[in-house]
């Protein structure tokens, strides 16, 4: 578990001098910034600002559909690229030890990103009057994170199978934006459909946790969507010893 | 210590190594040579644990390779080929790292002694991106000892280094050797010579020799040569050396004057040389005993492989 810990505090540390993460943090910042400040100048313009917590949440979810791929496309391609993965791989740490230590770094960045993004809401409850409803903000922000966890999962997980983390980012973006579209298809009747909507990212995410609601199923789908993808993961490492 | 049996790779169809059986003790350095390709890094690879052996088994430091693969990874210390290195980070960082992950007590105290062993204290801070390649093998080196394994297997651990750094790096190897076991490939036969106790000859992923460089060298010498250079013709001197006790052949050297007799094995003919040419009244300008050298056994040992194969 050790080990765990220090490949992950690796990880988060090597965030913070990686210049994809500061213009991924700009973009995301700049964005929201615009879409508050919109939304208050013409509440202003109007007289009546909406206060609703969650009017950045829909734009970042959408941000961080595209973000969480170029986080985690270099995890561990970049390992195999750059041979550092002989000195994982020989160095006393489990395959399993590995894979979760870098999706924990990646998670713990991303986490810090999205807690800096809760000032938007703090300003509108400060600006509207009787405030924001802050269990639904709540809700929304965890199912995000759990949304987010398992995203950034399978983005490590396709960053195991490549020596180039372009590729890893197409392939990730790919699965992703699957998961995203797959619930088009949930609205007819049949077992098709039934599975589209199980394994559908907006319909976990926007039936429940976005409206308020904390319901267990929906938890269970990204918890076990991050279990999975950083088993599949830890997998693929071990098989490319084989090769 | 390492102890290897019947130990084969495959990749895919293709054989990489084919069952390889040797040992290294402790206190022993033993030089792993071949040509490109002949299997030596996938052995290291193996011993190392970053990737399994098709079949066969090996123990490293007392540990099977396979059934205890950790506590094999805790007591090597590895030098790749091609030294891996995190370029955003410090010499200390890196070291620091890779001595967290390898559970290193007093790690500060003890990045400061390696760093000092492979004379790299004073670049301690700059970034490992910024280093030239002598450096940042010097680096992977200190990396390998950091937490003072009992096997060490460097992969070509000269290369890229100056003659001064190589001649450092071999101390510091040869040093090493007195208490661990060590395990070294390297193209470089002078330095197989130099710094190994045992040498493992291997090609096309079987060891075709092994043994100590002078006995390898006495095994296969067969005939000696010895070169003579005097102020006379070659013809003038061809004719007096020939009859000389104990030489079998006489030919012309590559120089005026100069001749390169056969003689045999274990039978020094210089003094009756030198007194002959002497009493002949020419000048004895050169007399030099050409032992067959390392690169010549290697050479021939490959090219027997290569032509048994060849053969079917």
């Amino acid at each position: 578990m050790r080990n765990l810990w220090i490949i992950a505090s690796r990880e988060f540390r090597h965030y913070f001098i990686s210049p994809i993460a500061y213009a991924l943090a700009t973009m995301l910042y700049l964005i929201l910034g615009g879409i508050f400040f919109i939304n208050i100048y013409y509440g202003l313009q109007t007289g009546q600002i909406n206060p609703d917590g969650r009017m950045v949440i829909g734009p970042m979810v959408t941000i961080l559909l595209f973000a969480t791929p170029a986080i985690t496309m270099r995890l561990l391609a970049d390992e195999y690229r750059m041979g550092t993965m002989e000195l994982l791989l020989t160095a006393p740490v489990r395959d399993w030890e590995l894979v979760i230590g870098k999706w924990l770094g990646a998670f713990g960045f991303l986490f810090v990103v999205l807690a800096l993004t809760w000032i938007y809401p703090l300003l509108l409850h400060r600006m509207t009057s009787p405030g924001i409803d802050q269990g639904t903000l709540l809700a929304a922000y965890l199912g995000l994170a759990l949304a987010v966890g398992a995203m950034l999962a399978i983005g490590v997980f396709i960053s195991t199978l490549f020596r180039s983390s372009v590729a890893a980012f197409f392939v990730a973006l790919g699965v992703m934006l699957a998961l995203w579209i797959i619930g088009g298809l949930s609205s007819g009747a049949g077992t098709g459909a039934q599975l589209a909507g199980w394994l559908s990212f907006v319909d976990h995410y926007y039936n429940n946790f976005y409206r308020g609601v904390l319901d267990l199923g929906d938890a269970v789908y990204f918890l076990s969507l991050t279990a999975l993808a950083l088993f599949l993961g830890a997998q693929v490492v071990q098989a490319r010893r084989w090769r | 210590m390492i102890e290897v049996a019947g130990l084969t790779k495959f990749y895919g169809p293709t054989p990489a190594i084919q069952n390889l059986n040797f040992h290294a003790r402790p206190g022993e350095i033993v030089g792993f040579l071949g040509p490109n390709g002949a299997g030596k890094t996938t052995t290291m690879r193996i011993l190392t644990g970053f990737m399994p052996p098709t079949s066969g088994t090996a123990r490293v430091a007392g540990y099977d390779l396979v059934d205890q693969s950790l506590e094999v990874r805790r007591r090597v210390g590895y030098l790749p080929e091609t030294v891996p290195l995190y370029p955003e980070m410090s010499v200390s960082e890196y070291l620091a790292f890779m001595g967290s992950l390898r559970r290193v007590p007093d790690l500060d105290d003890r990045i400061d002694e390696v760093l000092e062993q492979v004379d790299l204290s004073e670049r301690a801070e700059s970034f490992v991106g910024n280093l030239s390649k002598g450096l940042r093998q010097r680096l992977g080196l200190a990396q390998a000892l950091l937490h003072k394994p009992e096997v060490l297997i460097l992969d070509e651990p000269t290369i890229g280094l100056d003659p001064a750094q190589i001649i450092e790096v071999r101390r510091i190897i040869q040093e090493l050797g007195r208490e661990r076991t060590v395990l070294l490939s390297t193209h470089i036969l002078s330095e197989a010579q130099q710094v190994c106790d045992r040498v493992l000859i291997i090609n096309h992923g079987t060891i075709v020799a092994e043994d100590t460089p002078g006995n390898l060298q006495s095994q296969l010498a067969g005939a000696e040569r010895l070169t003579v250079l005097t102020s006379s013709s070659n013809s003038e001197l061809m004719r007096l050396l020939q009859g000389v006790p104990g030489v079998s052949s006489v030919r012309p050297g590559g120089r005026e004057g100069e001749v390169e007799l056969a003689t045999a094995p274990g039978r020094d003919v210089r003094p009756i040389v030198a007194r002959r040419v002497v009493e002949a009244g020419l000048d004895l300008l050169e007399l030099r005993s050409a032992g067959i050298s390392l690169e010549q056994i290697f050479l021939q040992l490959t090219r027997e492989e290569n032509d048994s194969k060849a053969g079917g």
